[in-house]
C-alpha cells in the first residue's frame, strides 16, 4: 500500500496538479502510523515470546503455544537453537546452563515445599519423590531450580 | 529481580521519539491545534464541520483550525510551513509557564495531558519562537517536583500509594516505580531474601490470567 501512495505521489507531481500533495501525506502519514503501531505490538510480542524461554525453559505449556501464531513459533524454536549452541559453545566440553542460577546459589541442596500436585519427581541417584501440595523435601538446586521458577515449588528458607 | 522481559524504553525526551516504544506511540497520539495554510482537497470527509462541500471537491479550506495528533502534525509540517502551522497547546505557553514557576509541586500534571514532558520535548521540533522558554520551563518544572518524587517513591513501603502517584505525568510515575523497585529489592535483601528463587512475575500473573480464563 505504502508502494503505491508513492507511485501516486510521483504521478501527481509530475502531472502538476500539486495542489493534491497535502492529501497524499496525509494518507502517507496514517499508512507509516498504522504501519508503525502493528510492528510495535508484533515487537513486544517477540520480546515477551523470548522472556518465555527464560522463565518457563525449552518447554512451553500447551495454552500458551495456542496464543502463539505459527511464524512466533518458528522464531522461538529457532532462538532456542541459537541459545543452547551459545550455551554448548561456553565452559569446556559440556557447556554451561545460563539459564539456571538466576541468583547466586548459596547451598548445593534446597529445602523445598510443594504448592500442586506434580506427581513423581525422579533426582539423580535414582530415588523417585512424591511431589504432593504442602509436601516438604531437601532437594538438590539444580534439579527444583525449574520447578521453584515455575511456581510449582516454593524455596523455603529456614 | 531476575526479569526477563525488557520492554523499549521511550526516547521521547531525546532527540526522537523510538519508532518501537509503546509509550512513544501512546504519547504520540496525543492532540495539537493546528492551522491549515493551503486547502486540503477531499479531507473534508474526515472532518464534516469544516469541509467545503461537494464544489470544492470536500476541501479543508486554507485557515481552518483543527486539532491533530502530535504523528500526523509532525509528518505533515515542513519547515516552509507549506501545508501546517502549529500553534502552541495552552499548557505550553506563557500563562502556565508562570505558573509552573511560581509553584510546580501543585500542579496536576496527569490531568493536564498525562505525557507533559514528553509531549513538550517533541514540542521543539516544530521551530516556535517560543522554544528555548519551552525547554527552560519543562526542565524547571521537572527540577522542582523531583524532590517530593524521590522522596516518596523511596519511603512509601507496602503501602498504598495511589494518593502519591495521581498527580504525576508518565514519565514521572516510571521514576516513581523505578524508586519503589530499587526500594522493594533492598528490603528483600535485608531480609536475606535475596537467595530465594521465587516464580517469575511472568508465570505469576500468567496464573492469574487463566483462573479468569477458566471461570468463563
Amino acid at each position: 500500500m505504502i508502494y503505491e501512495n508513492k507511485i501516486k505521489r510521483n504521478e501527481v507531481k509530475s502531472g502538476g496538479q500539486s495542489d493534491l500533495i497535502p492529501t497524499i501525506k496525509f494518507r502517507h502519514c496514517s499508512l507509516l502510523r498504522n504501519r508503525r503501531c502493528a510492528v510495535a505490538y508484533l515487537y513486544d510480542r517477540l520480546l515477551r515470546i523470548r522472556a518465555l524461554r527464560w522463565e518457563y525453559g525449552s518447554v512451553l505449556p500447551n495454552a500458551l503455544r495456542f496464543h502463539m501464531s505459527a511464524e512466533e513459533m518458528e522464531w522461538f524454536n529457532r532462538y532456542k537453537k541459537s541459545l543452547a549452541t551459545y550455551m554448548r559453545s561456553l565452559g569446556g566440553d559440556e557447556g554451561l546452563d545460563i539459564t539456571q542460577d538466576m541468583k547466586p546459589p548459596k547451598s548445593l541442596y534446597i529445602e523445598v515445599r510443594c504448592l500442586k500436585d506434580y506427581g513423581e519427581f525422579e533426582v539423580d541417584d535414582g530415588t523417585s519423590v512424591l511431589l504432593k501440595k504442602n509436601s516438604q523435601h531437601f532437594l538438590p538446586r539444580w534439579k527444583c531450580e525449574q520447578l521453584v521458577r515455575q511456581g510449582i515449588l516454593e524455596h523455603v528458607l529456614s | 529481580m531476575s526479569e526477563a522481559y525488557f520492554r523499549v524504553e521511550s526516547g521521547a525526551l531525546g532527540p526522537e521519539e523510538n519508532f518501537l516504544s509503546l509509550d512513544d506511540i501512546l504519547m504520540s497520539h496525543e492532540k495539537l491545534p493546528v492551522r491549515t495554510e493551503t486547502p486540503m482537497p477531499r479531507l473534508g470527509a474526515f472532518f464534516l464541520e469544516r469541509s467545503g462541500g461537494p464544489e470544492t471537491d470536500h476541501a479543508i479550506p486554507q485557515g481552518s483550525k483543527l486539532e491533530l495528533p502530535l504523528w500526523l502534525a509532525k509528518g505533515l509540517f515542513d519547515n516552509k510551513r507549506r501545508i501546517l502551522s502549529v500553534e502552541l497547546p495552552k499548557i505550553y505557553q506563557q500563562g502556565w509557564r508562570t505558573v509552573f514557576s511560581a509553584d510546580a509541586n501543585v500542579v496536576d500534571l496527569h490531568k493536564l495531558g498525562p505525557h507533559f514532558y514528553g509531549f513538550g520535548s517533541q514540542l521543539l521540533h516544530f521551530d516556535s519562537p517560543e522554544n528555548a522558554d519551552i525547554s527552560q520551563s519543562l526542565l524547571q518544572t521537572f527540577i522542582g517536583r523531583f524532590r517530593r518524587i524521590m522522596d516518596s517513591s523511596q519511603n512509601a513501603y507496602n503501602e498504598d500509594t495511589s494518593a502519591l502517584v495521581a498527580r504525576l505525568d508518565e514519565m514521572e510515575r516510571g521514576l516513581f516505580q523505578t524508586g519503589q523497585k530499587g526500594l522493594n529489592d533492598f528490603q528483600c535483601w535485608e531480609k536475606g531474601q535475596a537467595s530465594q528463587i521465587t516464580a517469575s512475575s511472568l508465570v505469576q500473573n500468567y496464573k492469574k490470567r487463566k483462573l479468569t480464563d477458566m471461570d468463563d
